[in-house]
């Protein structure tokens, strides 16, 4: 029934998750099985059946009172402990700063350099979260590592793992923030520690020699462009890139500009400046998280969106 | 029997009248006649008729919700639809059908006919009550046409600030359905302590009533805190006071305290009046003395009690500190004890019984089933280290649909189907009844077991597009939930039958003990033509039926010859 | 209040549902008891609020109390207490059916809660003119801490509250005084009087808890 182990929590958290299940079912199974029997066996005969009276019996009742007192106890501490494992992490954790806000999510590596909605993190070694909100509250869900915290705006929140095992993995907003709640998701990439290293040489270099539209479309997608604004001319949050371009766009205060680069620019770094009649005014702003290189693809990748 | 007591007081055995021509539903003619009653079985009944409403309303929003959910993409409805929908179904149901469904409906009707009073306490504030929940009611449809909400129906801050919707229309039908909480809650306890009839002692109260003196503690302690966290909430949407915005210096976290120290006790208010109903149903229809009486009775007190300290189970993730989470943790276990003693309690009442299985009685038997799932699931998510994982997923949605709907609303049924020949004077058609039974527990089943693999794979709650893997589950999830619809439908067509044509039901079709069933189907006006002296409990099965039809006359002249006796027994 | 029934001949409140008026007046004074519950109850979360806001920052509610005027917050304290007195009194005169002086009395008591909605319209007032707001208009400028408009607001929450608790009490008075006048209540029949004075004495009591906690900071 869980998603792959793909942390060191997992097993932990699993064994319990089983133990409780099993538990559970074994009680479960005994209170229907008992009923079954009753029902069966003590079914009306006729309407003057006689009953005993029975009120209380003592030796059952605090067998069926101890017993679970018991259970609950062992539940108890086998999750407090496996909390505590969660919500302490190990002091040389590789740390990434992370930012959430509607809705997206940018990841600080800690030599600097940003990605959003991907993150790569090295497998074999603790990983530590510390996350702020833009906005609202949200909540960063990795299932397959077992953890989840919500992300506030007002405090630095942490969460932490150890990946066991390379690959990717889907990370989800969990606490409810708005219309695209549901596409707030990134990638976790576990890499291994050489692929890691390379990583941080080279990926979150711009590739210089990528042609500007390319970059733009690569783009689109890593930095969440795609949660709101389609290419195929459906609305969805925002309006569809797809014959954007130079089209007239009538603002909420009734004024009408022309589509052009410098509006999509102010768009991208300003969104909430001129807003698109008939759509919420709720994109977060890109300053500081895109550079002047993929802004420029963007305008480029727009711009050929035409059909 | 009778000229035993005789001794000590001027008591007889009252005949029912089994075809009466005066009750309380030709007492007074006319729609006004209605509206303004002070008869607590009407106030009952005006209740159960707003539920019934509200649940439809619920539900339809429901089905919608699966409708969309068949495909991980836009089905039909956009996202801010779909959000304003799944806030509407929570509120909805949580605040205008589940709290004061089984209180405010069946409580007001059956409270008082089962301490043999005539009426509440406060029969004015009673009708008071009703008037404000509808008052509340349409605050909340005012809501919904003037930009609806889509902040959840926990309203959590700052989203519920800064969105554009219709908050503070909806928090202001919160505040004021509160008070209709606040002034039923009194009513009852001030009742039960005061009205109960010569002889009714604590020891003989139906658990039905306990259940409801418990329920009644949380409204009035819990309540008020409700009313002043969303009057906050308004206040910081309208003038921005900064208490719960962290833009202004605010804490979220503290208006999640604020909010869950109501709403986790509210889960009490929701389950613990089912708890009553369920005792009744079962020592009904298994003919037999409840087993361990004071066991479940003061369990429910227990459940009320404990209830106030664990709210902090619901903010492990939030951000609350590590310490409180353990305590609160540790805390919400002990909720589990006394649940459980309940249920073993329920089935060793069954132990060497007369089980008879008519519907009430399966909708008894569907609530052990569904109830022990939910309580074990929530043994579950109380555990810290695996409610990480699990919070805000499905797994949460199916664990309260299986204790609110599987627990409160198959309860419910059960008491409505129960007490139908009184309340109405007809009966349902058993065949139906029952069939209409294995429906609504087969299909509650296909819609929300599914939930339970979603949201232990990791499916987020409230949301709108899903990945591609989850769709099968949705898909099952969804058709059963038209099967569910199909099955209340069922259900009313039967129902609105029953009283046109159903057959005239006897005072005691179920040949229980409890008092509300001493007196004709449907009831008088007054609930009794004497007042009744009560000298068994209400499970004294083993007893002969005419014992339980002591009374002292109400005419003058009985009432004066009575009033030279002393009132003991 | 066991010899309510005492005084028979008078038009008889008793309802139908009740056995006699000793059950009657005992479940009001309960009903209104329990109301008091959950009245408390819900100024205790503007309390819990107050406590966490204080415990956080207790500079800035040093600093803020200055602002307020201890003499006029002082002057309310004790004009509430006063009328709490004259209430009491009122009740003992409804008991002993010395209506005329029951009404005076009430008179009193209404004039006092007036008199204590003058001093908070005042002091209001001037804050206001300090720019001191609620929330977001706030605009003073005069207290350095970042966060003094939380104290204001949790400021104006509570007494608002209570204000608005006041004038329920003072509506409350003024139907006792017309009810005492039609000779509604009266030795056999005082519950309404006596709910009334539960209820102000309430009112009282918030408004001395919330004087030291807001204006007596050190």
């Amino acid at each position: 029934m869980l998603p792959p182990q793909r942390s060191t929590v997992a097993g932990d958290v699993d064994s319990l998750f089983t133990f409780i299940n099993v538990a559970g079912f074994i009680l479960f199974a005994g209170i229907m099985i008992t009923i079954l029997i009753f029902v069966i066996k003590y079914r009306r005969k006729s309407e003057d059946d006689v009953t005993p009276v029975i009120t209380h019996n003592s030796i059952l009742e605090v067998t069926w009172t101890v017993i679970p007192i018991i259970l609950i106890l062992i539940v108890f501490s086998w999750g407090f402990r496996g909390f505590l494992t969660l919500s302490s992490p190990p002091p040389n954790a590789y740390e990434i700063n992370v930012t959430a806000a509607s809705w997206l999510w940018e990841f600080r590596y800690p030599g600097g350099g940003t990605t959003v909605n991907e993150v790569f993190v090295p497998v074999d070694r603790p990983v530590k979260f510390i996350m702020r909100s833009d906005d609202v509250l949200h909540s960063l869900y990795v299932p397959d590592f077992r953890i989840k915290m919500d992300v506030l705006p007002n405090r630095y929140t942490t969460t932490w793992f150890q990946a066991t095992e390379t690959g990717q993995s889907i990370l989800y907003c969990t606490e409810y923030c708005g219309t695209a709640h549901s596409d707030m998701l990134a990638t976790v990439h576990v890499l291994s520690q050489d692929e890691f290293e390379e990583w941080l040489e080279t990926g979150l270099e711009i590739d210089e020699d990528m042609p500007l539209a390319e970059l733009g479309e690569a783009t689109y997608t890593s930095a969440g462009c795609n949660a709101c604004h389609s290419l195929d001319g459906t609305s969805r949050i925002g309006p569809s890139f797809l014959n954007l371009f130079g089209s007239d766009r009538e603002l909420q205060d009734g004024s009408v500009v022309v589509a052009d680069e410098d509006y999509i620019r102010r768009s991208i770094l300003d969104p909430q400046a001129e807003v698109t009649a008939g759509y919420p005014n709720n994109m977060p702003s890109y300053a500081g998280r895109l550079n002047e290189r993929q802004i420029d693809g963007l305008i480029a990748f727009i711009k050929e969106l035409q059909d | 029997m009778a000229e035993r007591s005789a001794n000590t007081l001027r008591i007889r055995e009252f005949p029912i009248d089994e075809n009466p021509k005066h009750t309380y539903l030709n007492h007074e003619k006319g729609i006004l006649s209605w509206l303004f009653t002070l008869d607590h079985k009407r106030i009952g009944l005006l209740y159960l008729g707003s539920i019934t409403f509200f649940f439809f309303v619920g539900g339809v929003l429901a089905l919608l919700l699966r409708t969309e959910l068949l495909t991980p993409a836009q089905s039909i409805i956009d996202a801010d639809t779909y959000n304003q929908i799944f806030t509407l179904h929570g509120a909805i149901m949580i605040f205008l059908f589940i709290i004061p469904s089984i209180p405010a409906a069946l409580g007001n009707f059956f409270l008082p006919m089962m301490i043999g009073a005539k009426d509440v306490a406060f029969p004015r504030l009673n009708l008071a009550s009703w008037w404000i929940y509808i008052f509340g009611a349409l605050f909340a449809l005012f809501s919904i046409v003037n930009g609806a909400v889509d902040t959840g129906w926990t309203f959590y801050t700052p989203y519920s600030v800064q969105t554009g919707t219709a908050v503070v229309s909806m928090t202001l039908a919160v505040f004021i359905l509160g008070f209709s909480s606040i002034l039923t809650g009194i009513n009852f306890i001030v009742t039960l302590h005061k009205l109960r009839s010569p002889g009714l002692s604590w020891s003989k109260m139906p658990l039905f009533l306990w259940s409801l003196y418990a329920t009644a503690v949380i409204q009035i302690l819990a309540t008020p805190v409700l009313a002043i966290t969303v009057l906050l909430l308004a206040m910081e949407r309208i003038l921005g006071i900064g208490i719960f915005d962290p833009a202004m210096g605010g804490d979220p976290v503290l208006y999640q305290h604020f909010f869950w120290f109501y709403s986790h006790p509210a889960v009490y208010i929701m389950i613990v009046p089912a708890f009553g109903i369920i005792s009744e149903l079962i020592s009904t229809f298994s003919r037999k003395t409840i087993f361990g009486y004071w066991a479940i009775a003061l369990s429910s007190l227990a459940i009320a009690f404990i209830g106030f300290l664990v709210w902090g189970h619901h903010m492990f993730v939030s951000g609350q500190s590590e310490l409180s989470s353990v305590v609160f943790s540790f805390l919400t276990f002990f909720v589990g004890v006394p649940t459980g003693i309940k249920i073993f309690n329920w089935v060793a009442t069954m132990y060497r019984g007369s089980i008879d299985l008519k519907t009430p009685m399966l909708y008894a038997l569907a609530f052990l089933f569904l109830f022990t799932i939910g309580g074990l699931t929530g043994i579950m998510i109380g555990a810290l280290s695996i409610n990480v994982h699990l919070h805000d997923t499905y797994y949460i949605v199916a664990h309260f649909h299986y204790v609110m709907m599987g627990g409160t609303v198959i309860a419910l049924l059960g008491g409505i189907h129960y007490w139908w020949p009184k309340m109405t004077g007809r009966m349902y058609n058993e065949m139906w009844g029952r069939i209409t039974c294995g429906i609504i527990f087969v299909s509650f089943n296909m819609t929300f077991l599914p939930q339970f693999i979603m949201g232990s794979q990791g499916m987020p709650r409230r949301y709108f597009n899903y990945v591609d893997q989850f769709q099968g589950l949705h898909q099952f999830s969804t058709i059963g939930s038209y099967l569910l619809g199909l099955g209340f439908v069922i259900m009313a067509v039967y129902l609105a039958w029953s009283l046109f044509k159903g057959p005239r039901a006897t005072s005691n079709p179920w040949k229980a003990r409890s008092l509300d069933w001493m007196t004709s189907s449907p009831p008088t006006h007054h609930n009794f033509e004497y007042t009744p002296v009560i000298l068994h409990g209400p499970y004294d099965h083993h007893k002969p039926m005419k014992e339980f039809r002591m009374g002292v006359a109400e005419s003058e002249e009985e009432r004066e010859s009575a009033k030279q006796k002393p009132l003991k027994s | 209040m066991g010899n309510q029934s005492a005084a028979a001949g008078r038009k008889s409140h008793l309802q139908h549902h009740f056995v006699n008026e000793d059950q009657q007046f005992e479940s009001s004074k309960m009903g209104m008891w329990i109301f008091l519950v959950t009245e408390v109850l819900m100024f205790g979360g503007l309390f819990v609020a107050y406590i966490i806001y204080r415990a956080w920052h207790p500079d800035l509610f040093y600093m803020a109390a200055q602002e307020l005027d201890v003499a006029l917050g002082a002057t309310n304290t004790v004009v509430l207490i006063a009328s709490s007195l004259t209430i009491a009194l009122a009740i003992r005169a409804v008991q002993l059916d010395k209506i005329k002086a029951a009404i005076n009395y009430l008179s009193a008591t209404l004039l006092l809660a007036g008199t204590f909605l003058v001093i908070k319209y005042f002091e209001y007032m001037d804050k206001f003119g300090k720019g001191i707001y609620p929330g977001q208009a706030y605009s003073y400028e005069g207290i350095h801490h970042e966060m003094a408009v939380n104290f204001f607001s949790i400021y104006y929450m509570m007494t608002g509250l209570h204000g608005i608790h006041v004038l329920v009490g003072m509506a409350l008075i003024g139907w006792m005084i017309i009810k005492a006048k039609k000779g509604a209540v009266h030795s056999g029949y005082y519950t309404p009087v006596e709910n009334t004075g539960l209820f102000w004495h309430l009112v009282d009591i918030i408004w001395i808890f919330l004087f030291p906690l807001l204006y007596l900071i050190d």
